[in-house]
């Protein structure tokens, strides 16, 4: 089944498009990774999509239901969560407090007691259960990375949109996200994720899509995109460049 | 199980009932009375307006209005309808609620500054409007007839009623506070707060739970007007609507700590006894304002979450027992 259409969505921003005439499906279950180049016009979509900016044309459609223009609150109330690349921290309250304010307002509406037992269990999933009682504007950045997954899963959505969680990381930091995500992915939550570190985008998405300049260019499994040369250029200015690179990547 | 025994409610509505009952203990009761009156009536005032400013971080400036708005209104059921001093107090209530609300739609979708801008701006404007209002006597006010003390035992007894009245009511508010701050729709204020645009991602219903917090803020002072210029037995603009009693409360709320339910309770009592005591010491009494700028500035500066957020981040421990 179909979980989220996107309908030749095109963002504005005065003069500059930021997204243009963006079209492609997400069926349920499944990880589709969303790259391009910085300033591509990833984040711009997801706010599309959420509700954030509402898009200048086209249409999103959530569970078969016409959510295009919708207040971001009521995409959170049907069950579409996310993170955000610059994080987000609710910095004088608890980090627990964090998490419990995504399950009081998500999908399920919970009363305190529910929230605060979801997000004591999300907060143990994401690793961050010892630092309950700590204002989550004292976390490091890796920890309000975590945070922001925490807080979106508290919501028991349906959809995750994941901007970037793992920029910033350390090595042993991104081998933690990847199994994070890997376990969300299991419990049967959709997700769309912007990611730049390819290895990591390749090796969980079932399929990929690529925007460059607001367009999307390219959409398939990994590997076509990787062998795409419009995809290539996008990335490295010069398709024989990349291709060397690539042959030494598998060398 | 739950506690029945809460310390962030205890140790507030207690500070408040020895308040209270101080008058009744000293010599000269009259005037430890009116002394006790000023400051319970600021920490229940300093307590409203931190719904507002201090849960949902939305500073009003100008919420004096609302004091205003409720003392015209029920001052005016009292003198020119004949009602008694409950449902006026109620009306007045009702009234800065109803005005808070509609103000509400237009004015809570400006953020920061412009907020609070748009609070001086609207406070500035019902005086004007009052002004012009004859069948609220215009510039000179609403007085009311000495007589009228006779239906609650007279004088004295009035004033008693008034007192106990506003015991009552500060109790009342701050429970509220604790509730509001302890309940999932206070969780809401705070996230908006902190900040609003990923509290709407998060699912908060943010124009509705500011509206909440704008009405409730505004419900108290509503009250609190009635039962202030019954006592004083008259009501004029220029008292009603004074910019620089609100900021008073703002300073209040600032010294205990913005967004505790102890913080207003604790800096009302501490502004007011700070006032009292520069006013009758010779050399301050001209300089009461000057002082309350610097102390606002200084709090601002160095303990910008007052005494008890600072001591609220010093550790979770405390944190559980000052709310
Ligand atoms: N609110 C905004 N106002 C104006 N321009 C914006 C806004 N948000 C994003 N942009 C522009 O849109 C383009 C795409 O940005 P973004 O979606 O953040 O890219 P990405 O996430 O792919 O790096 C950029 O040129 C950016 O400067
Ligand atoms: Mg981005």
């Amino acid at each position: 089944m179909k979980i989220l259409e996107v309908k030749n969505v095109t963002k504005r921003f005065g003069g500059l498009t930021a997204v243009n005439n963006v079209t492609f499906d997400l069926e349920e279950g499944e990880i589709l990774g969303l790259i391009g180049p910085n300033g591509a016009g990833k984040t711009t979509l997801f706010n599309c999509i959420n509700g954030v900016y509402k898009p200048t044309e086209g249409q999103i459609i959530f569970k078969g239901k016409d959510i295009t223009g919708l207040p971001t609150y009521r995409s959170a109330h049907l069950g579409l969560s996310r993170t955000h690349q610059i994080v987000r921290p609710l910095n004088e309250l608890t980090v627990l407090e964090n998490a419990m304010v995504g399950a009081c307002y998500g999908r399920e509406n919970m009363n305190l007691g529910d929230a605060r037992k979801t997000a004591m269990e999300m907060l143990e999933f994401v690793g961050l259960a010892e630092k309950s009682d700590v204002l989550a504007g004292a976390l490091n950045v890796a920890q309000k990375k975590r945070l922001e997954m925490a807080r979106a899963l508290s919501a028991k959505p349906y959809l995750l949109l994941l901007d970037e969680v793992l920029a910033g990381l350390n090595t042993a930091e991104v081998t933690h996200m990847l199994d994070t995500i890997r376990k969300i992915r299991e419990q049967g939550v959709t997700i769309i994720m912007i990611e730049h570190i390819m290895h990591a985008v390749m090796s969980l998405s079932d399929r990929l899509i690529v925007l460059n300049y607001g367009s999307l260019i390219a959409e398939g499994s990994p590997e076509e995109v990787s062998q795409n040369p419009e995809v290539i250029e996008a990335y490295l200015g010069d398709p024989d460049l990349a291709a060397r690179l690539l042959e030494e990547e598998k060398a | 199980m739950k506690r029945i025994f809460k310390p962030g409610l205890l140790i507030p509505v207690a500070i408040i009932v020895v308040l209270a009952i101080w008058p009744l203990l000293s010599g000269n009761s009259a005037s430890s009375r009116e002394a006790m009156f000023t400051l319970i009536m600021s920490m229940a005032l300093a307590s409203s307006l931190n719904i507002i400013l201090g849960y949902t971080g939305y500073v009003s400036f100008g919420h004096i209005v609302f004091f205003g708005i409720g003392g015209y209104a029920g001052f005016w059921a009292i003198t020119e309808l004949g009602w008694h001093i409950l449902p006026a107090a109620l009306l007045g209530g009702f009234m800065a609620a109803l005005i808070a609300w509609l103000l509400g739609l237009a004015v809570l979708r400006l953020r920061g500054a412009y907020f609070a801008l748009a609070t001086i701006g609207i406070l500035e404007a019902m005086k004007a409007l009052v002004i012009n209002l004859d069948f609220l006597g215009g510039p000179v006010g609403l007085e009311m007839h000495f007589s009228e003390y006779k239906r609650y035992g007279g004088p004295m007894e009035s004033l008693w009623m008034v007192y106990w009245s506003m015991v009552f009511l500060a109790i009342l508010v701050t429970v509220v506070s604790y509730y509001i701050k302890t309940s999932k729709f206070g969780l809401g204020l705070m996230a908006i707060r902190e900040d609003e645009d990923a509290a709407e991602v998060m699912g908060v219903i943010t124009p509705r739970a500011k509206t909440w917090a704008y009405v409730l803020s505004a419900v108290f002072p509503g009250i609190i007007g009635v039962l202030f210029f019954f006592k004083n037995g008259n009501i004029e603009p220029g008292d009603a609507f004074r910019l620089h009693f609100s900021i008073e409360w703002i300073v209040m709320i600032m010294l205990g700590g913005a967004g505790t339910v102890l913080g207003p309770v604790l800096g009302g009592g501490i502004y007011q006894w700070l006032r009292k005591t520069l006013l009758t010491s010779p050399i301050f009494k001209d300089y009461q304002l000057v002082v309350a700028g610097v102390m606002l500035l200084v709090i601002v500066l160095f303990v910008p979450t007052g005494i008890i957020g600072w001591l609220r981040a010093r550790s979770a421990k405390l944190r559980r027992v000052f709310e």
